[in-house]
């Protein structure tokens, strides 16, 4: 009501700020990319002007160029397909692992206890730190490469959907006792749903590191992927390739994010806060 | 809030006992007896309000009597048929009321069986809602929906309408009140609430140190008031029991 009455207020006493504001105010959800378009801008001035030498860092008019001949080339689509085979294998064989483990380990406490020491002791260990042993153990192929992926990206699959079957609310399990679902009624129409949220956290996480992995894993021993073409690059001093190849690895980040983001608001639509958001 | 009088449990050839509880002895650890020897028979059809105060063992023997808790000393029988309604509703956010209030039941008729009891107790109108978008009184009428569609011939109510303000519990007080007058199940009835037990029961017992101290039948006529004076004197006695003066 008050609003209202300000708003007339302001139309009566001064016609041209009352015009100004709204179009201030469409504006408003762009002035977050101000700084980084100016940043660009910026970056462009001082490659054009020979500020920054260009064996140090493209610019961004040449990164969008080279971005455009290497996809005309095929080189692009060539590398980008192998990593994201690399990537989704890696994420596929960890959601398998992870689930299974989870589900053994969160549904039993025999199962806890075969499982889960095992795999807190391994969490503790930088995967990284692991390559050296993957490439003598598996060679330089793909195996290592994907292995590596599933087991940086297992973890957060395993540990978030551990918690989230051991934090089912024990009233809701009693309930269901009441009503006498079976064992196996209870784990699916239950147990499963209340641990899916933090599934979804994990897989969240999982894709992030899944990424990672990748980068390390391309860039260790191998003749393609986005992470060779940037080493490839790196011994011709080409930094516009190098910075494609970040661009992409960028790129891929968001959009798996907004794909797990996506999947989240499809699979918990019964959850206040995204219902909020949709409409 | 029903026109009935006097309520009777279904037909008088209905004999025996729709529960019977003998000699329940419960314990945890070391320690004192939460029941102690414990005796109740609860008949077909009938309206038992179970009174105590905290620790009293109400709750142990509401658990053992769902089957939550297991018997080790004494007998229980009770019939196979049984639902209970919490304090809080236990709704799975994730599923929709009505399927909800159809949790592990099968058949293809499953969402008609829901929106036929939905609308008995007043939620035909939410039947497709998530359960996070209840109100405290909604999610308990979907709680009595869904323990009402089994059809118990035993009904136990754990403190249904205590997290519930005031007026909504009103409101909910004449609606198990009608529909136990139409289903005509065994109720045990768990509360704080003398007042309560007075507007709904056949019979109040009184739990004390696990054993029932006070089995007090309610012959009033229905609908009942709280201005009746034998309601006066029956809240006095109860109160009594209880440990608490009626100043």
């Amino acid at each position: 009501m008050s609003e209202t009455l300000i708003g007339i207020g302001a139309r009566n006493g001064s016609r041209p700020v009352a015009r100004r504001l709204p179009r201030l105010s469409a504006l408003l959800p762009f002035r977050r990319f101000a700084t980084p378009v100016l940043l660009v801008l910026g970056w462009q001035i001082a490659c054009s002007s020979g500020l920054l030498s260009t064996r140090l860092v493209a610019s961004p008019a040449q990164i969008v160029a080279t971005g455009w001949s290497l996809t005309r080339d095929g080189t692009l689509p060539a590398n980008l397909s192998v990593s994201l085979v690399r990537a989704a294998s890696g994420l596929g064989l960890a959601l398998v692992v992870g689930v299974c483990l989870a589900l053994v380990s969160g549904l039993s406490r025999l199962g806890e206890d075969v499982v889960d020491a095992p795999l807190q002791i391994l969490r503790t260990l930088p995967v990284l730190a692991m390559v050296p042993l993957f490439i003598l153990w598996f060679g330089i192929g793909e195996t290592p490469k994907i292995l590596m992926v599933a087991l940086g990206a297992m973890f957060p699959v395993y540990l978030n959907l551990h918690k989230g079957i051991r934090a089912i609310d024990p009233k809701l399990l009693e309930m269901a006792r009441t009503l006498g679902l079976s064992r196996g009624r209870t784990i699916r129409e239950v147990i499963l749903p209340g641990a899916l949220p933090d599934l979804l956290v994990g897989l969240r996480f999982a894709v992030g590191i899944s990424w990672l992995m990748l980068v390390v894993a391309e860039q260790v021993n191998a003749d393609s992927g986005i992470g060779h073409m940037m080493m490839d690059a790196e011994d011709f001093l080409r930094t516009d390739i190098i910075l494609v190849g970040l661009a992409v690895y960028g790129l891929l980040g968001l959009a798996s994010d907004q794909a797990v983001r996506a999947l989240e608001s499809a699979l918990l639509g019964w959850r206040p806060v995204y219902r909020g958001r949709a409409s | 809030m029903n026109a009935l009088t006097d309520p009777r449990p279904r037909g008088a050839d209905e004999a025996g006992k729709a529960v019977a509880i003998r000699r329940l002895t419960r314990r945890f650890g070391d320690g004192p007896a939460v029941l102690d020897r414990l005796d109740l028979t609860i008949a077909p059809g009938e309206f038992v309000a179970l009174l105590g105060h905290s620790g009293s063992g109400k709750s142990t023997l509401l658990r053992t009597l769902a089957g939550l808790d297991p018997v080790t000393e004494g007998t229980i029988t009770r019939p196979r048929d049984v639902s209970v309604v919490f304090q809080e509703s236990r709704l799975l956010p994730w599923k929709r009321v009505w399927e909800n209030v159809v949790l592990g039941q099968d058949g293809a008729d499953r969402r008609e069986r829901a929106a036929k009891v939905l609308r008995e107790v007043g939620l035909g109108h939410r039947i497709d809602a998530w359960p996070l978008t209840l109100s405290g009184g909604e999610a308990q009428r979907a709680a009595l929906a869904r323990a009402l569609v089994r059809e118990p011939q035993f009904l136990m109510l754990d403190e249904p309408f205590a997290a519930l303000d005031a007026l909504t519990r009103l409101k909910m007080q004449g609606l198990v009140s009608e529909l136990w007058l139409r289903h005509r199940c065994a109720v045990l009835l768990v509360t704080h609430d003398v007042d309560e037990a007075l507007l709904l029961a056949d019979r109040a017992v009184v739990l004390e140190h696990g054993q029932i101290r006070t089995d007090l039948p309610i012959g009033l006529a229905r609908p009942r008031r709280h201005a009746d004076p034998e309601f006066e004197r029956l809240r006095s006695v109860l109160l009594d029991a209880l440990g608490v003066c009626d100043g």
